[in-house]
């Protein structure tokens, strides 16, 4: 049988916030949710995409040139993209030496991908660290996501995957049975908000999670503290609850918000609802802490 | 710290550096009177007991550890019989905007008057400016390669731990028992060796009067002190100075100060690189912490006190400035003394001890430019103790520098040291490894690979000046394969190596025939066994260095060159040629290329890893092994210090899409800018040089305080710096700080003036440097988090 192969959008080495030790994490493309907040929206869409980085542009013209569809001339000349006529074929980005063009989303088969995550093998094994599978959400390539776990877990690599939570409950399972942790975030305690914020419905994830939690899967639940959004009082109180519920489950790490995916949004030409959103202010994460610890979770700031 | 301590530490940053004509002009009048009345060392020994004798004794209020180099602190020797300052290198001196020195007019007055009329044509840099040949003056004008010892004395040197078993007198029995040996009838050079061995009882006398004048100043000083505490400091500084370094120390502050006192007696006697430094400090104390605590003579506290008392010293002594052009380039205050931490002991075990710990809050609450501290991690070596400097280096200070003490000893043991005294060696320096107290390793200068490789380019004309270097080693255009231009190159710098080698030789026999040092030779095994000086081989291991700059640039530009031309046929080599004749001038598009789509050295891949591993086989090939004039071989570092930013300023624009007179890449760090996979690839890359085949390696990695934020991020630190160790790295050292800080600096000089980075293989004031380095710190690249 042919092994699947997966589109990736980054390879990130030296993560040391996405599990323990010293980790290389991979971000695989394509995301069943669209939360308002998204931090990593080249990881949206399942297909590849065209970056800009309008910095590095030296207005040559040679994407334009290159471009079979001529989408390229916006107003006044300026080089943006029409992305409804983008076939997203990497004629531009091959053209533009100046690295101003990007194209996030490249395939890999099983074995390319996990022979990148052996070169650091050193790092983990001196530092307890491994391989940590993240998004997008990585559970959306699913042939592809437990295909990689196997292969790191024949070669001894050990694994993370950072999930939503938002799939079916056996792939759910499964992942959790062959990787070694899994980081699962919670958001929205609420219902409602959970699905206008995110554009999913709450109950399976938390479903899911719960079923996890029973059969003894190693699980660390990331909270993203979105000023406004997430850290209400009664979510935060609601989420620690939940959490405090399970059998086994009791690190939660807080994830700040943080202002560097407005770039992202800018190469990918797109507006971004949090565009003016400032970061926490100074205790607010000390406070979210406090709340949790109190319900007897262990809490860390950080991934 | 205590308030003694704060007063200390702010008179020692608050001196302003200045040149004291004192030295220069004691020994002067030295010379003038005595000069044929001795034979060499003889006539050494005597000037250095004249300046011991003459020179003013300082105790300044609130010290425990006492003596300076010059009459005060801050204020520089100079050394005219090595190299002699002109009236205008001490106006430039005195004017230049960085690491300016305050020079009198009287000085200048003495100076026109008195030393530069005895010492012109006589100075040794003179002497060796006329005896080397037109093609080495013609390489070494052109930037190929430099000269170390045409601005200061062999040095490089490291204590042992002997001067804290031994004092002087029992030494200077050990050198009447080597002058009773000597065989006049059957060793030719018995009576140079009687000259050497008579030499080294004069300068052993001679700092044991240097301390008993610190013991009369004390005494003086006690008799008209009010204070009562004062009055007990002076008394115990009076007794210390009387009993070292005559007698071998009986207690810790004993022995801070008979290291002190066989530092001022090297740094005095010569001026040698990098002055001296104590080596494996920690370890030398040890004992002495023990006993004290022990037997209630010493608190935790006092010990501290007492080591910072000491390091403020070093702090005291910016470097003596150099002379001729390089008077009107920035240079350093700092004279790289350097502290060894952990580490192993001469019997293969963890060298930490309480001591260790102590120097790592020493270096935490003092945060002074001088000394420079490392720490030498070894398989044995606690977590606790690299987790403690790892939170020290998280303060961005620039130190402590990381080192791999197993690779440190397999370095030595490959060129031939005992294991015993390889574990006692360590490193001193930037990053050069070596034989502590049993070694003279001499570095004598950088050398311009990139530099090389455009001769190799240009058929051996520099295409700066039209000139002739080189051999003719064909007309690129004309090479089919890629080795061909390999060949030249090897071609090329086999006919440098050569030229620096003989340039060596020469300068060798200059300092053993007419510079030694019997006071480093006392200190130095086995010169007192062998009857023979520190510059003459005298030593057990004899070792010189020739340090390779910029093989970042160089691999990057053989791997452009390799795919681009030879590979793939994007470009003509004609095409390329004229490019870089032409600096990229209207040819941006092609510079994209070379940037961005060509193989780039730190990046773990394998394609530009291959040939960074070629060229420095190349080099090693010609220079490992090769004899020196001392009885030693030659071997190779990979460091830079600051040189390639001059390196940089005489190469054109290189093949990898460097824009001309821009720097070269730094130590063996990636090119500024082109490792763009994290620090894992980079040590991966860097891992791939045979450390073992070196006296050194400098690799420095830049990061953000982010990266460093919590206590798992110190534990990460401690796992990359393991795991480099473990892959065979050399060293690492990390400036953790913001670009946007250092930005501010550049714009706001006098509020960042505290700011210290590690520049290469030292810390410095960020605001004290060039601008050029300065804007190369700034974009090196940053080790970002996601």
């Amino acid at each position: 049988m042919d092994r699947p192969t997966g589109i990736c959008f980054n390879i990130q080495r030296y993560a040391i916030h996405d599990g323990p030790g010293i980790r290389t994490t991979v971000f695989l493309k394509g995301c069943p949710l669209s939360c308002t907040w998204c931090h990593n929206p080249e990881g949206l869409s399942p297909d590849p995409e065209i970056l800009l980085v309008s910095d590095r542009c030296r207005h040559c013209g040679a994407c334009v040139e290159a471009c079979p569809n001529t989408p390229l001339v916006g107003p006044e000349g300026t080089k943006t993209t029409d992305r409804s006529l983008c076939v997203r074929c990497g004629r531009c980005v091959e053209a533009c030496t100046a690295g101003a063009r990007r194209l996030v989303g490249q395939e890999f088969t099983v074995d390319r991908l996990v022979g990148e995550l052996e070169r650091d093998r050193p790092f983990y094994e001196e530092s307890g660290g491994g391989v940590t599978f993240s998004g997008g959400e990585p559970l959306a390539q699913d042939d592809f996501l437990l295909a990689c776990l196997h292969e790191c877990r024949e070669r001894g690599l050990r694994t993370a995957v950072d999930t939503s939570g938002a799939a079916e409950r056996d792939l759910v399972l499964e992942v959790g049975r062959v990787a070694d942790l899994v980081l699962f975030d919670l958001k929205l305690l609420d219902p409602a908000e959970h699905e206008r914020l995110t554009g999913a419905p709450l109950a399976p994830i938390l479903e899911n999670l719960r079923a996890l939690d029973r059969e003894g899967v190693e699980i660390r639940i990331r909270f993203p503290v979105i000023p406004g959004v997430t850290d209400a009082p009664a979510n935060v109180t609601a989420l620690g609850e939940f959490v405090a519920s399970l059998e086994h489950t009791r690190r939660v790490h807080l994830l700040p918000f943080h202002r560097t995916a407005a770039d992202k949004y800018t190469r990918l030409e797109r507006e971004w609802t949090h565009a003016d959103l400032r970061p926490s202010p100074d205790g607010t994460l000390a406070d979210i802490a406090g709340v949790l610890e109190g319900l007897g979770l262990d809490v860390t700031v950080g991934g | 710290m205590t308030e003694r301590v704060r007063r200390l530490r702010e008179r020692s940053i608050a001196a302003r550096p200045s040149i004291s004509p004192e030295r220069a002009v004691l020994l002067t009048d030295f010379y003038r009177e005595n000069l044929d009345s001795h034979a060499t060392p003889v006539l050494r020994a005597l000037a250095f007991r004249h300046l011991c004798r003459n020179k003013t004794i300082w105790i300044g209020p609130d010290e425990l550890i006492v003596g300076e180099r010059g009459p005060e602190p801050a204020a520089a020797s100079t050394y005219p019989e090595l190299t002699c300052h002109s009236a205008e290198d001490l106006r430039i001196l005195n004017s230049r905007e960085k690491t300016s020195y305050d020079v009198s007019p009287e000085t200048v007055d003495v100076y026109e008057r008195k030393v530069i009329p005895y010492w012109r044509g006589k100075s040794l840099r003179d002497r060796i400016f006329e005896r080397l040949p037109e093609e080495w003056k013609d390489a070494y004008e052109a930037g190929i390669f430099t000269e170390f010892m045409e601005q200061r004395a062999p040095g490089h040197t490291v204590a042992d731990g002997k001067i804290y078993a031994k004092g002087m007198l029992e030494l200077r029995r050990e050198i009447s028992e080597s002058l009773k040996e000597l065989d006049s009838l059957n060793d030719e050079r018995a009576e140079h060796k009687r000259d050497e061995l008579r030499a080294m009882e004069i300068t052993a006398d001679a700092v044991v009067l240097f301390a008993e004048r610190h013991a009369e100043l004390a005494t003086e000083l006690a008799e008209n002190e009010t204070d009562p505490a004062r009055k007990l400091d002076l008394e115990l500084i009076r007794e210390t100075c009387t009993h070292v370094p005559a007698h071998a120390p009986r207690d810790f502050h004993e022995a801070l100060q008979t290291y002190w006192f066989c530092h001022l007696a090297v740094v005095t006697e010569l001026n040698g690189w990098d002055a001296f430094s104590p080596g494996h400090l920690d370890q030398h104390l040890g004992p002495f912490y023990e006993r004290g605590l022990a037997d209630g003579t010493l608190t935790r506290e006092r010990a501290k006190e007492l080591l910072e008392c000491f390091f403020v010293k070093f702090n005291n002594h910016p470097a003596p400035p150099k002379v001729g052009v390089t008077a009107a380039e920035s240079g350093t205050y700092t004279d790289f003394a350097n502290i060894n931490l952990a580490g192993q002991t001469r019997d293969g075990e963890d060298g930490t001890n309480e001591v260790s710990y102590i120097l790592l809050e020493v270096i935490d609450e003092l945060h002074i430019l001088q000394p420079s501290q490392n720490v030498q991690i070894s398989k044995k070596t606690p977590d606790r103790f690299i987790r403690e400097a790892c939170r020290v280096i998280r303060k961005g200070y620039g130190f402590p520098s990381v080192f791999n003490s197993d690779a440190v000893v397999e370095e030595l043991v490959r060129q031939g040291k005992s294991p015993e005294d390889a574990r006692e060696g360590g490193t001193s320096g930037c990053v050069e490894a070596g034989a502590f107290g049993k070694e003279a390793y001499i570095l004598t200068g950088y050398f311009n690979l990139p530099k090389v490789l455009e001769l190799a380019l240009n058929d051996g004309v520099d295409p700066r000046t039209g000139k002739r270097l080189g051999p003719p080693t064909g007309d690129p255009r004309l090479f089919v394969e890629f080795e061909d231009l390999l060949g030249a190159f090897v071609d090329q710098l086999r006919h440098f190596i050569d030229i620096k080698i003989a340039g060596n030789d020469t300068i060798e026999t200059i300092y053993a025939e007419s510079m030694p040092a019997p006071f480093l030779s006392i200190i130095t095994d086995d010169c007192i066994r062998n009857g023979l000086d520190y510059n003459e081989g005298g030593a057990r291991y004899n070792t010189s260095y020739i340090q390779g700059v910029g093989i970042g640039t160089i691999t990057d530009s053989l791997a452009a060159l390799r795919k681009h031309v030879f590979h793939e046929g994007t470009f003509s080599t004609s095409e390329y040629l004229e490019t870089l004749a032409n600096d990229f001038e209207g040819a941006e598009r092609l510079r994209d290329v070379l940037l961005n789509r060509s193989p780039k050295w730190g990046n773990d891949d394998d394609e530009a890893d291959e040939l960074m591993r070629t060229v420095f086989d190349a080099y090693f090939d010609a220079v490992d092994g090769r004899p020196n004039r001392r009885g030693g071989e030659y071997h190779v570092d990979m460091l830079p210090t600051t040189c390639h930013v001059y390196f940089g300023s005489v190469t054109g624009a290189t093949p990898d899409g460097r824009k001309a007179g821009a720097p070269l890449s730094e130590g063996i760090s990636p090119v500024q800018g082109a490792d763009r996979r994290g620090p894992t690839a980079v040590f991966l890359s860097a891992a791939k040089m045979p450390h073992a085949k070196t006296g050194g390696t400098l690799l420095n990695m830049k990061f953000t305080p982010d990266v460093l934020s919590d206590e798992r991020d110190i534990e990460n630190l401690a796992g990359l710096i393991r795991t480099y160790f473990k892959l065979g790295g050399h060293h690492v050292q990390f400036n953790v700080v913001s670009a946007a800080t250092l930005r501010e600096a550049q714009d706001h000089p006098e509020e960042h003036r505290d700011l210290i980075v590690r520049v290469a293989g030292y810390s410095d004031y960020f605001c004290d440097i060039s601008r050029a380095l300065q804007d190369e710190i700034i974009s090196r690249t940053e080790q970002k988090l996601p």
